[in-house]
């Protein structure tokens, strides 16, 4: 019986298997297109027979990408923005997690429900007024009007995932700290950061990619000042809709995506765990 | 901080769609004048505004349908093949959800590319251009879209199922229960929690599809045809200087998410959750 399942079963998986190699090359394919498109000397990218592969690789198109528009200046303003985005919320996402699961006070409940309706919030309808209050506070064309609302958006999501792994740190060694003689700095510090600190790797990643990937508001709030300007606008510096330097854009998007898809890959196993812990939630 | 820039904002977003506000208030010092729901009026008698919010809704529902099928299939799949097949679609798969919405939309351009673009070569379509029509647009939108959505549900909906007991599995199967039937009436009940989470989430970001129609449509298509609700408040807002309307709009998007998002917290509460 055991056998003849298996003899019946194994044509099935080998189709379920190819399958997936075929699908995970489709979904690949993308990448790969754009990888080597940004290899590709001039001259094969604007051929009518594009072939899936170049026999002679070339770096003009990352030359012409650095060489243009400051560019290394829009990779750092990036790497700016992103990092203090990640390191602000990170911290504030610890200390508010642990405030509202480790402290029962009035209005708790009332603040969790808001966390969750801020993450609902379309950040893209509030651009508009996020524009006057930059504004008002004379932060347009700085990257400190790309900072402080990314951060704010971040932290209702980081905070929410973040609950779960305070919650997952039993009590009785918060109450075995105390009796050690610890303080509550000292427990916050020395003992629940390490332990949450795989939470907050995972969380980091969404606040690193929101901020890393945005679009919007380096649209609207960069809009004179281009020295200010981040990764995404340099992009669309080389792509003219009538006539694109697709060798250009591609190079760059490849210089843009390879920090987050190395970034994705090595926190990908927390990543998929922050994320089971969040929903199980 | 929260307040400041999330609850003044939203306050201000509600306080500027009431009033006229145009490039005249904003540098030349032009008072501003009441308008009540004057823009509300004017926005909801214009056809290009009814016309925006169906394509948009249209949209997300393809975007949102697409995204959970693929997600959910393919989930399934991981689970019937061995670690090596499984591990390259996750890889593939993180590697698509990793990629930035702008160099994503701009990688998906170029394979279409009328001239010089892969897939047109491979399916014989000469030089047929994919931004030119309505529906075609919007399809290689969708497209990118599900492209960089589905790793999500993918990723969520595969560790649901791996968290299922394989007892109850086994035991199904003991009993005849036909591969349907299983996912039917054992792993879809089990699954719904992790359903609803990604469903919600998946509206509420296709909802709001901004980058992909900016970038791919050239801020908005052919004289407009591809706006969405987002795109079009920013166009009103930046491009024509219209502030009160597209906070208008903005507000109105406001509404429709706060609604998606009272049917996710009944949701949640139904299923006994404690905050």
């Amino acid at each position: 019986m055991n056998l003849l399942r298996a003899r019946v079963r194994r044509p099935g998986r080998l189709a379920a298997e190819a399958s997936a190699l075929l699908i995970a090359v489709v979904v690949a394919f993308p990448l790969y297109w754009m990888v080597l498109s940004a290899f590709k000397p001039a001259g094969e990218i604007e051929s009518s027979e594009p072939r899936p592969w170049t026999l002679a690789p070339s770096l003009d198109s990352f030359r012409r990408v650095f060489g243009q528009q400051e560019f290394g200046r829009y990779f750092l303003n990036s790497l700016v923005v992103a990092s203090c985005v990640v390191i602000a919320s990170a911290l504030i996402a610890f200390l508010a997690a642990t405030a509202v699961t480790r402290f029962r006070f009035r209005l708790r409940t009332t603040l969790l429900i808001m966390f969750l309706v801020a993450q609902m919030v379309p950040v893209e309808a509030l651009t508009i007024p996020l524009f006057f209050l930059m504004r008002d506070f004379g932060q347009l064309n700085t990257l400190g009007s790309l900072i402080l609302p990314h951060i704010a958006f971040s932290l209702p999501f980081a905070i929410w995932m973040l609950r779960g792994f305070v919650k997952g740190v039993p009590e009785a060694l918060e109450e075995a700290a105390y009796i050690d003689g610890a303080s509550r700095a000292r427990f916050l510090w020395q003992i629940l950061f390490p332990l949450v600190l795989p939470g907050l790797v995972a969380t980091s990643v969404f606040s690193f990619i929101s901020a890393w990937n945005d679009f919007l508001f380096a649209k609207s709030f960069i809009i004179s000042d281009t020295s200010q300007s981040t990764l995404p606008m340099a992009l669309l510096v080389f792509y003219k809709p009538d006539d694109p330097d697709w060798g250009g854009v591609m190079a760059a998007s490849t210089v843009m995506t390879i920090p987050v898809l190395v970034f994705f890959v090595l926190v990908q196993r927390r990543l998929v765990s922050g994320l089971g812990g969040a929903v199980k939630d | 901080m929260l307040g400041g820039l999330l609850v003044y904002p939203i306050y201000q977003l509600g306080l500027i769609s009431f009033f006229e506000y145009t490039q005249a208030q904003v540098s030349g010092g032009e008072p501003t004048t009441f308008q009540g729901f004057g823009n509300y009026a004017e926005l909801f008698g214009d056809p290009q505004f009814w016309q925006v919010l169906l394509a948009t809704v249209l949209f997300a529902a393809a975007c949102v349908v697409s995204t959970l099928a693929v997600g959910c299939a393919l989930a399934v799949l991981l689970t019937r093949v061995r670690a090596l097949p499984r591990l390259a679609l996750m890889l593939a798969a993180l590697g698509a959800w990793a990629t930035p919405a702008v160099t994503g939309s701009t990688v998906w351009l170029f394979l279409f590319d009328p001239d010089f673009g892969p897939v047109n070569r491979m399916l014989g379509l000469g030089d047929h251009s994919w931004t030119y029509g309505r529906i075609s647009a919007f399809f290689l939108v969708l497209l990118e879209v599900v492209w960089c959505s589905f790793p999500f549900v993918m990723v969520t909906v595969y560790a649901g199922i791996r968290a299922v007991p394989s007892e109850v599995l086994e035991a199904a199967a003991l009993d005849g229960a036909s591969q349907w039937r299983i996912w039917r009436s054992v792993l879809a009940p089990m699954l719904r929690p992790i359903l609803v989470v990604v469903t919600i989430q998946s509206v509420i970001w296709d909802f709001k599809v901004f980058t992909q129609i900016y970038v791919m449509t050239n801020g908005g298509g052919i004289a407009g045809q591809n706006l969405v609700l987002n795109v079009y408040a920013y166009q009103q807002a930046f491009a024509s200087s219209q502030y009160s309307l597209g906070s208008a709009i903005g507000v109105v998007m406001l509404l429709i998410l706060l609604a998606v998002t009272l049917v996710y917290l009944r949701l949640l509460r139904r299923q006994g959750e404690e905050l």
